[in-house]
Protein backbone atom coordinates (compact mmCIF):
# COMPACT_ATOMS: atom_id res chain seq x y z
CA UNK A 1 0.00 0.00 0.00
CA UNK A 2 2.84 2.39 1.31
CA UNK A 3 4.87 1.32 -2.17
CA UNK A 4 1.64 2.02 -4.28
CA UNK A 5 0.94 5.76 -2.56
CA UNK A 6 4.61 6.86 -2.45
CA UNK A 7 4.70 5.94 -6.37
CA UNK A 8 2.23 7.75 -7.44
CA UNK A 9 3.01 11.14 -5.21
CA UNK A 10 6.21 10.35 -7.25
CA UNK A 11 4.81 10.69 -10.64
CA UNK A 12 3.21 13.70 -9.60
CA UNK A 13 6.41 14.97 -7.70
CA UNK A 14 7.98 14.65 -11.19
CA UNK A 15 5.06 15.97 -13.21
CA UNK A 16 4.80 19.24 -10.94
CA UNK A 17 9.10 19.34 -11.70
CA UNK A 18 8.66 19.02 -15.05
CA UNK A 19 5.24 21.44 -15.38
CA UNK A 20 7.26 24.58 -13.12
CA UNK A 21 10.49 23.39 -15.35
CA UNK A 22 9.99 23.20 -18.80
CA UNK A 23 6.80 26.37 -17.99
CA UNK A 24 4.15 24.03 -19.52
CA UNK A 25 0.28 24.76 -19.77
CA UNK A 26 -0.71 21.30 -18.71
CA UNK A 27 -0.84 20.86 -15.01
CA UNK A 28 2.05 18.54 -13.17
CA UNK A 29 -0.88 15.98 -11.83
CA UNK A 30 -1.79 15.31 -15.62
CA UNK A 31 1.61 15.26 -16.66
CA UNK A 32 2.05 12.54 -14.00
CA UNK A 33 -0.71 10.52 -15.03
CA UNK A 34 1.09 10.18 -18.95
CA UNK A 35 4.45 9.34 -17.05
CA UNK A 36 2.96 6.96 -14.88
CA UNK A 37 1.20 5.46 -17.97
CA UNK A 38 4.18 4.75 -20.13
CA UNK A 39 6.09 3.44 -17.44
CA UNK A 40 3.38 0.64 -16.75
CA UNK A 41 3.05 0.23 -21.26
CA UNK A 42 6.74 -0.34 -21.24
CA UNK A 43 6.34 -2.98 -18.74
CA UNK A 44 4.17 -4.52 -20.75
CA UNK A 45 6.40 -4.41 -23.38
CA UNK A 46 9.11 -6.73 -21.62
CA UNK A 47 11.41 -3.42 -21.60
CA UNK A 48 11.69 -4.34 -17.44
CA UNK A 49 9.74 -6.34 -15.00
CA UNK A 50 7.54 -4.66 -12.42
CA UNK A 51 6.56 -7.42 -9.75
CA UNK A 52 3.25 -8.47 -9.78
CA UNK A 53 2.77 -8.55 -6.07
CA UNK A 54 3.14 -4.69 -6.86
CA UNK A 55 1.34 -4.51 -9.89
CA UNK A 56 -1.77 -6.26 -7.83
CA UNK A 57 -1.38 -3.39 -5.05
CA UNK A 58 -0.72 -0.29 -7.51
CA UNK A 59 -4.22 -1.57 -9.07
CA UNK A 60 -5.99 -1.60 -5.65
CA UNK A 61 -4.56 1.35 -4.34
CA UNK A 62 -5.19 3.26 -7.58
CA UNK A 63 -8.80 2.12 -7.65
CA UNK A 64 -9.79 2.51 -3.87
CA UNK A 65 -8.99 6.28 -4.53
CA UNK A 66 -10.77 6.66 -7.62
CA UNK A 67 -14.08 5.21 -5.92
CA UNK A 68 -14.12 8.48 -3.92
CA UNK A 69 -12.89 10.98 -6.52
CA UNK A 70 -16.51 12.30 -6.52
CA UNK A 71 -15.71 13.87 -2.95
CA UNK A 72 -12.47 15.53 -3.62
CA UNK A 73 -14.25 17.96 -5.76
CA UNK A 74 -16.48 19.13 -3.26
CA UNK A 75 -14.22 21.59 -1.53
CA UNK A 76 -13.31 23.66 -4.44
CA UNK A 77 -17.42 23.05 -5.55
CA UNK A 78 -18.01 25.02 -2.25
CA UNK A 79 -15.87 27.67 -3.69
CA UNK A 80 -18.09 27.85 -6.28
CA UNK A 81 -21.18 28.88 -4.06
CA UNK A 82 -19.52 30.84 -1.83
CA UNK A 83 -17.81 32.99 -4.62
CA UNK A 84 -21.08 32.85 -7.16
CA UNK A 85 -21.07 36.85 -6.15
CA UNK A 86 -17.96 37.49 -8.52
CA UNK A 87 -20.40 36.64 -11.69
CA UNK A 88 -22.20 39.66 -10.16
CA UNK A 89 -24.81 40.75 -12.98
CA UNK A 90 -24.01 38.17 -15.85
CA UNK A 91 -25.12 35.15 -13.56
CA UNK A 92 -28.02 34.09 -15.89
CA UNK A 93 -26.53 34.51 -18.74
CA UNK A 94 -23.27 33.12 -17.75
CA UNK A 95 -25.31 30.04 -16.59
CA UNK A 96 -27.50 29.64 -19.95
CA UNK A 97 -23.76 29.58 -22.16
CA UNK A 98 -22.57 26.89 -19.31
CA UNK A 99 -25.76 24.81 -19.89
CA UNK A 100 -26.68 25.19 -23.41
CA UNK A 101 -23.24 24.88 -24.32
CA UNK A 102 -21.93 21.94 -22.08
CA UNK A 103 -24.82 19.90 -22.83
CA UNK A 104 -24.60 20.49 -26.94
CA UNK A 105 -20.97 20.08 -26.65
CA UNK A 106 -21.89 16.90 -24.83
CA UNK A 107 -24.47 15.68 -27.35
CA UNK A 108 -22.05 16.50 -30.42
CA UNK A 109 -19.28 14.93 -29.14
CA UNK A 110 -21.22 11.64 -28.06
CA UNK A 111 -23.05 11.60 -31.07
CA UNK A 112 -19.65 11.50 -33.25
CA UNK A 113 -17.83 8.73 -31.39
CA UNK A 114 -20.66 6.64 -31.28
CA UNK A 115 -20.48 6.40 -34.87
CA UNK A 116 -17.27 5.49 -35.08
CA UNK A 117 -16.40 3.41 -32.31
CA UNK A 118 -15.56 -0.36 -33.25
CA UNK A 119 -16.92 -2.02 -29.43
CA UNK A 120 -20.12 -4.20 -29.20
CA UNK A 121 -23.10 -2.68 -27.52
CA UNK A 122 -23.42 -4.46 -24.07
CA UNK A 123 -27.50 -4.59 -24.12
CA UNK A 124 -27.59 -6.10 -27.72
CA UNK B 1 -28.13 24.18 32.05
CA UNK B 2 -25.88 24.04 29.78
CA UNK B 3 -22.66 25.85 30.39
CA UNK B 4 -23.31 28.10 27.14
CA UNK B 5 -20.01 30.32 27.54
CA UNK B 6 -18.22 26.89 27.20
CA UNK B 7 -19.87 25.46 24.29
CA UNK B 8 -19.13 28.54 22.77
CA UNK B 9 -15.16 27.80 23.30
CA UNK B 10 -14.74 24.27 21.95
CA UNK B 11 -16.91 25.35 19.04
CA UNK B 12 -14.20 28.61 18.74
CA UNK B 13 -11.90 25.82 19.05
CA UNK B 14 -13.31 22.51 17.18
CA UNK B 15 -14.13 25.38 14.26
CA UNK B 16 -10.28 26.32 13.64
CA UNK B 17 -8.90 22.43 13.56
CA UNK B 18 -9.23 20.64 10.33
CA UNK B 19 -10.81 17.76 11.64
CA UNK B 20 -14.39 19.48 11.80
CA UNK B 21 -14.44 20.54 8.39
CA UNK B 22 -12.70 16.89 7.06
CA UNK B 23 -15.86 15.24 9.11
CA UNK B 24 -18.27 17.90 7.54
CA UNK B 25 -16.98 17.21 4.03
CA UNK B 26 -16.93 13.12 4.25
CA UNK B 27 -20.20 13.31 5.86
CA UNK B 28 -21.87 15.08 3.86
CA UNK B 29 -20.55 13.04 1.15
CA UNK B 30 -21.66 9.83 2.19
CA UNK B 31 -25.60 11.77 2.91
CA UNK B 32 -25.50 12.89 -0.42
CA UNK B 33 -24.04 9.71 -2.04
CA UNK B 34 -27.09 7.61 0.33
CA UNK B 35 -29.76 9.70 -1.24
CA UNK B 36 -28.40 9.00 -4.31
CA UNK B 37 -28.20 5.27 -4.42
CA UNK B 38 -31.86 5.55 -2.68
CA UNK B 39 -33.20 7.27 -5.63
CA UNK B 40 -31.73 4.69 -8.10
CA UNK B 41 -28.77 6.90 -9.17
CA UNK B 42 -31.15 9.78 -10.36
CA UNK B 43 -29.09 11.98 -12.19
CA UNK B 44 -30.50 15.50 -10.97
CA UNK B 45 -29.06 13.98 -7.11
CA UNK B 46 -25.59 13.81 -8.74
CA UNK B 47 -23.75 13.17 -5.13
CA UNK B 48 -20.86 16.53 -5.55
CA UNK B 49 -23.89 19.17 -6.06
CA UNK B 50 -25.68 17.72 -3.63
CA UNK B 51 -23.00 17.76 -0.68
CA UNK B 52 -21.63 21.05 -2.09
CA UNK B 53 -24.39 22.94 -1.41
CA UNK B 54 -24.93 20.50 2.37
CA UNK B 55 -21.58 22.24 2.74
CA UNK B 56 -22.02 25.60 1.43
CA UNK B 57 -25.98 26.24 3.53
CA UNK B 58 -23.70 25.08 6.64
CA UNK B 59 -21.08 28.06 5.89
CA UNK B 60 -23.70 30.25 4.89
CA UNK B 61 -25.99 29.61 8.04
CA UNK B 62 -23.28 30.07 10.66
CA UNK B 63 -21.38 33.07 8.78
CA UNK B 64 -18.13 31.01 8.07
CA UNK B 65 -15.36 32.39 6.07
CA UNK B 66 -14.98 29.76 3.12
CA UNK B 67 -10.87 30.41 3.46
CA UNK B 68 -11.61 29.12 6.95
CA UNK B 69 -13.15 25.98 5.86
CA UNK B 70 -10.57 25.51 2.97
CA UNK B 71 -7.84 25.74 5.25
CA UNK B 72 -9.54 22.34 6.62
CA UNK B 73 -11.19 20.90 3.81
CA UNK B 74 -7.65 21.25 1.63
CA UNK B 75 -6.41 18.04 3.08
CA UNK B 76 -9.40 16.28 0.70
CA UNK B 77 -8.73 18.91 -2.05
CA UNK B 78 -4.95 17.59 -1.95
CA UNK B 79 -5.92 14.18 -3.41
CA UNK B 80 -7.28 15.80 -6.18
CA UNK B 81 -3.75 15.69 -7.71
CA UNK B 82 -2.81 11.83 -6.71
CA UNK B 83 -6.07 10.92 -7.97
CA UNK B 84 -5.40 12.46 -11.44
CA UNK B 85 -2.19 10.42 -11.56
CA UNK B 86 -3.68 7.55 -10.32
CA UNK B 87 -6.18 7.49 -13.29
CA UNK B 88 -3.35 6.05 -15.88
CA UNK B 89 -4.02 2.40 -13.97
CA UNK B 90 -7.70 2.01 -15.52
CA UNK B 91 -6.56 3.20 -19.15
CA UNK B 92 -3.46 1.21 -18.83
CA UNK B 93 -5.70 -1.63 -18.09
CA UNK B 94 -7.94 -0.98 -21.17
CA UNK B 95 -4.78 0.35 -23.16
CA UNK B 96 -5.68 -2.16 -26.25
CA UNK B 97 -9.81 -1.34 -26.18
CA UNK B 98 -8.28 2.85 -26.58
CA UNK B 99 -5.73 1.39 -29.03
CA UNK B 100 -8.24 -0.19 -31.44
CA UNK B 101 -10.14 2.80 -31.19
CA UNK B 102 -7.82 5.79 -31.42
CA UNK B 103 -9.21 7.42 -34.72
CA UNK B 104 -12.30 7.14 -33.65
CA UNK B 105 -10.95 8.91 -30.16
CA UNK B 106 -8.67 11.52 -32.19
CA UNK B 107 -11.75 12.51 -34.71
CA UNK B 108 -14.23 13.11 -31.60
CA UNK B 109 -11.61 14.79 -29.68
CA UNK B 110 -11.08 17.24 -32.63
CA UNK B 111 -14.71 17.44 -33.33
CA UNK B 112 -15.42 18.07 -29.47
CA UNK B 113 -13.07 20.67 -28.67
CA UNK B 114 -13.21 22.71 -31.56
CA UNK B 115 -17.32 22.26 -31.07
CA UNK B 116 -17.08 23.38 -27.14
CA UNK B 117 -15.05 27.06 -27.52
CA UNK B 118 -17.03 27.75 -31.05
CA UNK B 119 -20.36 27.34 -29.11
CA UNK B 120 -19.24 29.20 -26.09
CA UNK B 121 -18.21 31.76 -27.93
CA UNK B 122 -21.22 32.00 -30.43
CA UNK B 123 -23.72 31.99 -27.10
CA UNK B 124 -21.73 34.28 -25.24
CA UNK B 125 -21.81 36.77 -28.31
CA UNK B 126 -25.62 36.40 -28.18
CA UNK B 127 -25.93 37.89 -25.01
CA UNK B 128 -23.55 40.32 -25.31
CA UNK B 129 -21.30 39.84 -22.63
CA UNK B 130 -18.35 42.09 -22.04
CA UNK B 131 -15.36 40.35 -23.52
CA UNK B 132 -13.36 39.81 -20.49
CA UNK B 133 -16.05 37.31 -19.27
CA UNK B 134 -16.00 35.59 -22.89
CA UNK B 135 -12.40 35.09 -22.42
CA UNK B 136 -12.76 33.71 -19.35
CA UNK B 137 -15.84 31.21 -20.57
CA UNK B 138 -13.87 30.01 -23.71
CA UNK B 139 -11.85 27.72 -21.56
CA UNK B 140 -14.57 26.26 -19.69
CA UNK B 141 -14.32 22.51 -20.84
CA UNK B 142 -11.09 21.53 -19.82
CA UNK B 143 -9.72 20.83 -16.31
CA UNK B 144 -9.62 23.57 -14.19
CA UNK B 145 -5.57 24.10 -13.64
CA UNK B 146 -5.44 23.96 -17.45
CA UNK B 147 -8.49 26.49 -17.94
CA UNK B 148 -7.03 28.71 -15.50
CA UNK B 149 -3.35 28.51 -17.66
CA UNK B 150 -5.48 29.04 -20.33
CA UNK B 151 -7.39 31.90 -19.55
CA UNK B 152 -4.68 33.34 -18.17
CA UNK B 153 -2.90 33.14 -21.47
CA UNK B 154 -5.36 34.80 -23.69
CA UNK B 155 -6.81 37.60 -21.25
CA UNK B 156 -9.92 36.27 -18.83
CA UNK B 157 -9.71 36.33 -15.62
CA UNK B 158 -8.21 33.26 -13.53
CA UNK B 159 -10.83 33.29 -10.59
CA UNK B 160 -13.83 33.43 -12.56
CA UNK B 161 -12.90 30.82 -15.26
CA UNK B 162 -11.85 28.63 -12.08
CA UNK B 163 -15.70 29.21 -11.04
CA UNK B 164 -17.39 28.69 -14.50
CA UNK B 165 -14.80 25.61 -15.25
CA UNK B 166 -16.69 24.05 -12.01
CA UNK B 167 -19.82 24.60 -12.61
CA UNK B 168 -19.65 22.89 -16.46
CA UNK B 169 -18.32 19.56 -14.89
CA UNK B 170 -20.90 19.79 -12.41
CA UNK B 171 -23.52 20.58 -15.02
CA UNK B 172 -22.60 17.91 -17.27
CA UNK B 173 -22.50 15.40 -14.72
CA UNK B 174 -25.63 15.37 -13.33
CA UNK B 175 -27.82 16.38 -16.71
CA UNK B 176 -25.25 14.83 -19.63
CA UNK B 177 -27.73 11.05 -18.65
CA UNK B 178 -30.36 13.52 -20.13
CA UNK B 179 -29.29 14.50 -23.28
CA UNK B 180 -27.73 10.92 -24.23
CA UNK B 181 -30.89 8.76 -22.77
CA UNK B 182 -32.93 11.51 -25.60
CA UNK B 183 -29.96 10.71 -28.38
CA UNK B 184 -30.34 6.78 -28.04
CA UNK B 185 -26.93 6.90 -27.21
CA UNK B 186 -26.20 3.07 -26.22
CA UNK B 187 -22.20 2.87 -25.63
CA UNK B 188 -20.71 3.47 -22.68
CA UNK B 189 -17.51 4.38 -24.15
CA UNK B 190 -18.90 7.33 -26.23
CA UNK B 191 -20.83 8.48 -23.12
CA UNK B 192 -18.00 8.41 -20.95
CA UNK B 193 -15.53 10.36 -23.35
CA UNK B 194 -17.76 13.29 -24.39
CA UNK B 195 -18.51 13.30 -20.44
CA UNK B 196 -14.11 14.12 -20.25
CA UNK B 197 -14.27 16.24 -22.57
CA UNK B 198 -16.96 18.78 -21.79
CA UNK B 199 -17.08 18.75 -18.06
CA UNK B 200 -13.22 17.40 -17.24
CA UNK B 201 -12.80 15.74 -13.56
CA UNK B 202 -16.41 15.85 -12.26
CA UNK B 203 -17.91 14.05 -15.70
CA UNK B 204 -15.31 11.71 -15.34
CA UNK B 205 -15.55 11.17 -12.01
CA UNK B 206 -19.49 10.62 -12.62
CA UNK B 207 -18.36 8.15 -15.45
CA UNK B 208 -16.06 6.18 -13.17
CA UNK B 209 -18.89 5.55 -10.76
CA UNK B 210 -21.04 4.25 -13.75
CA UNK B 211 -19.35 2.41 -15.60
CA UNK B 212 -15.72 1.24 -16.30
CA UNK B 213 -14.78 1.62 -19.77
CA UNK B 214 -17.28 4.87 -19.22
CA UNK B 215 -14.66 6.07 -17.21
CA UNK B 216 -12.04 5.54 -19.00
CA UNK B 217 -12.57 6.65 -21.66
CA UNK B 218 -13.96 10.05 -19.99
CA UNK B 219 -10.25 10.18 -18.46
CA UNK B 220 -8.71 9.57 -21.65
CA UNK B 221 -11.25 12.59 -22.97
CA UNK B 222 -10.07 14.85 -19.84
CA UNK B 223 -6.74 14.40 -20.32
CA UNK B 224 -6.49 14.84 -24.46
CA UNK B 225 -8.90 17.72 -24.54
CA UNK B 226 -6.90 20.03 -22.06
CA UNK B 227 -3.73 19.00 -24.73
CA UNK B 228 -5.33 20.16 -27.38
CA UNK B 229 -7.62 23.14 -26.23
CA UNK B 230 -4.35 24.70 -24.97
CA UNK B 231 -3.32 24.56 -28.19
CA UNK B 232 -6.10 25.47 -30.34
CA UNK B 233 -8.02 27.81 -28.20
CA UNK B 234 -5.27 30.79 -28.06
CA UNK B 235 -5.24 30.45 -32.05
CA UNK B 236 -8.66 30.97 -31.94
CA UNK B 237 -8.54 34.19 -30.15
CA UNK B 238 -5.79 35.71 -32.57
CA UNK B 239 -7.89 34.64 -35.25
CA UNK B 240 -11.04 36.49 -33.36
CA UNK B 241 -10.10 39.23 -31.67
Amino acid sequence: MLNSIFLIFFFQLVGEFIQKFLELSIPGPVIGLFLLLIMLLLSKKKYYKIPVNFQINLINSAENLLNYLPLLFIPVGVGVVMHLSLLEDNLVPVMLVIIIGTLLTLAVTAFVMERLLKVVNKDD
Amino acid sequence: MIDQQKLYEIWVYLQAEPLFWLTLTIGSYLIADYFYRRSNLFPLLNPVAISVLIVSVILLTFDIQYERYFDGAKFIHFLLGPATVALAIPIYKKWDLILSNSRAIFISLIIGSVFAIFITYGLSSYFELQQELILSLLPRSVTAPIAMGISELIGGIPSLTAIITIITGIIGASLGIFVFDLMKLKKMEARGFSLGLASHGVGTARAMSRDTNAGVFAAVGMGLSGLVTSVILPLFIKFIF
